[in-house]
């Protein structure tokens, strides 16, 4: 999941208004910006979707790693359209979280002070090629698994936004399935590499969904305003459902000596990843969160005099047009 | 020193000759990079042949409010839709 540990925010409304509100999302019906909403839900939106949009854009970074170093320029023309792609699903969701009374610009000056976060996953580093196979297959998979029930959100722009963003999605989990069979059927030291990136994508990926909600009043409150569609345990465990089967069939061997199938729950029983690691790195101390943040800080930094020239230049056309009439 | 980019709604027509639908929304500094732009982030996969993009502080949009006074009174005109006339099958096809 790329919102992780999203606090619903108390809300302090007029509690006919919040009932009468809570009648609309029961009935199914789609909340749209100009429409009364308790400022809970409008203020963990907006942490919720920016979060995500944040991820979207940061999550360039460790695949763009790559884009010079693709074995082929086939390979390299399909990482760069998927890379495009992120880029795309960041600013369909910057536009939903606009909706909700928060610019573009402070959107971002949240994302590169640390006010905001983005997914714990994007801390981690690329290595080699085969990351971008375990990348898009499991981090990509993952995504996906949270992406698809949230197409069913209450709120209209963000549902809107993940209808288009769920569309583009799959084939980027397959590109990167197709890296991993590719690699898993090559020479030893290939399919090595693929297990390599296998063992040290899984826990991370595991922690996408977050840590155990099932008793978070928090996740309760975001569950009944159907912005949070599922626990983060059932996600996850669907995730490992759908992943196993995948593992074993490229031969590949999932990095948990307690895996096994539990006939009775009809789904694996699996390990925990290590929560410690995860509080540490979205606390700042993961093995990237320094570059990542350096990285978005600078591309903004750089990209001032262009984004100021411009604006200067459509003023200057403005006024030559004005003058004209 | 806020210099922000304006937004634009971007509406774009598919292949089959239907009408531009809404699609979403960018910044940019004028029409032609708003156009440029909606290029990019809206049509990777041939979603369309034809872009509009307007600014979105041009759009007058109907108060949700309003929605009461604007849409009731066209659910009691029943004799609007065709199934509301009984025309016998010896007509013909009608
Ligand atoms: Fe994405
Ligand atoms: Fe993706």
């Amino acid at each position: 999941m790329y919102a992780q540990m999203i606090k619903s925010e108390a809300t302090a409304d007029d509690p006919e208004k919040l009932a009468a509100f809570q009648a609309r999302i029961d009935a199914g019906e789609k909340i749209e910006p100009k429409d009364w909403m308790p400022e809970g839900y409008r203020k963990t939106l907006i942490r919720q979707i920016g979060q995500h949009a944040h991820s979207e854009i940061v999550g360039q970074l460790p695949e763009g790693n790559w884009i010079t170093r693709a074995p082929t320029l086939e390979r390299k023309a399909i990482l760069l359209a998927k890379v495009q792609d992120e880029a795309g699903h960041g600013l369909y969701l910057y536009g939903a979280a606009e909706t909700l009374g928060v610019s573009r610009d402070e959107l971002t000056e949240m994302l590169l002070d640390g006010r905001m976060k983005y997914s714990s996953i994007f801390n981690y580093p690329t290595l080699t090629w085969a990351d971008m196979g375990a990348v898009g297959w499991l981090v990509d998979g993952a995504a996906i698994m949270n992406q698809v029930p949230l197409q069913r959100t209450s709120y209209g722009p963000y549902s809107r936004a993940m209808i288009r963003i769920c569309k583009e999605e799959s084939f980027h989990q397959r590109q990167g399935y197709h890296i991993m069979m590719k690699m898993a059927q090559g020479t030893p030291a290939q399919k090595k590499m693929a297990q390599d990136a296998l063992n040290r994508f899984w826990y991370p990926s595991l922690m996408m969904f977050g840590p155990s909600d099932k008793d978070s009043v928090h996740s309760a409150q975001s569950m009944a305003w159907k912005i949070k569609m599922n626990t983060n345990d059932e996600l996850r465990q669907k995730f490992v459902d759908q992943t196993v089967p995948q593992a074993e069939y490229l031969g590949l061997t999932v990095p948990d000596a307690d895996l096994r199938w539990n006939e009775n729950k009809a789904g694996y029983d699996f390990s925990q990843p290590d929560w410690s690691e995860f509080f540490d790195v979205l606390k700042g101390n993961g093995p990237c969160n320094t570059e990542r943040l350096a990285a978005r800080n600078k591309a903004w930094d750089d990209g001032a005099w262009v984004r100021d020239g411009l604006m200067a230049h459509a003023a200057k056309k403005r006024a030559a047009r004005v003058a004209a009439e | 020193m806020k210099n922000e980019w304006p937004l634009w709604e971007v509406f774009i027509r598919g292949q089959h000759g239907l009408n531009h639908r809404h699609v979403g929304s960018l910044h940019a500094p004028d029409a032609e990079l708003a156009l440029k732009n909606a290029r990019d982030v809206y049509t990777r996969r041939n979603e369309g042949v034809s872009i509009w993009v307007v600014e979105a502080q041009h759009i007058t949009a109907s108060a949700p409010s309003a929605k009461g006074p604007m849409y009731e009174p066209s659910e009691s005109k029943v004799y609007r839709h065709p199934t509301f006339f009984d025309i016998p099958d010896e007509a013909g096809h009608m």
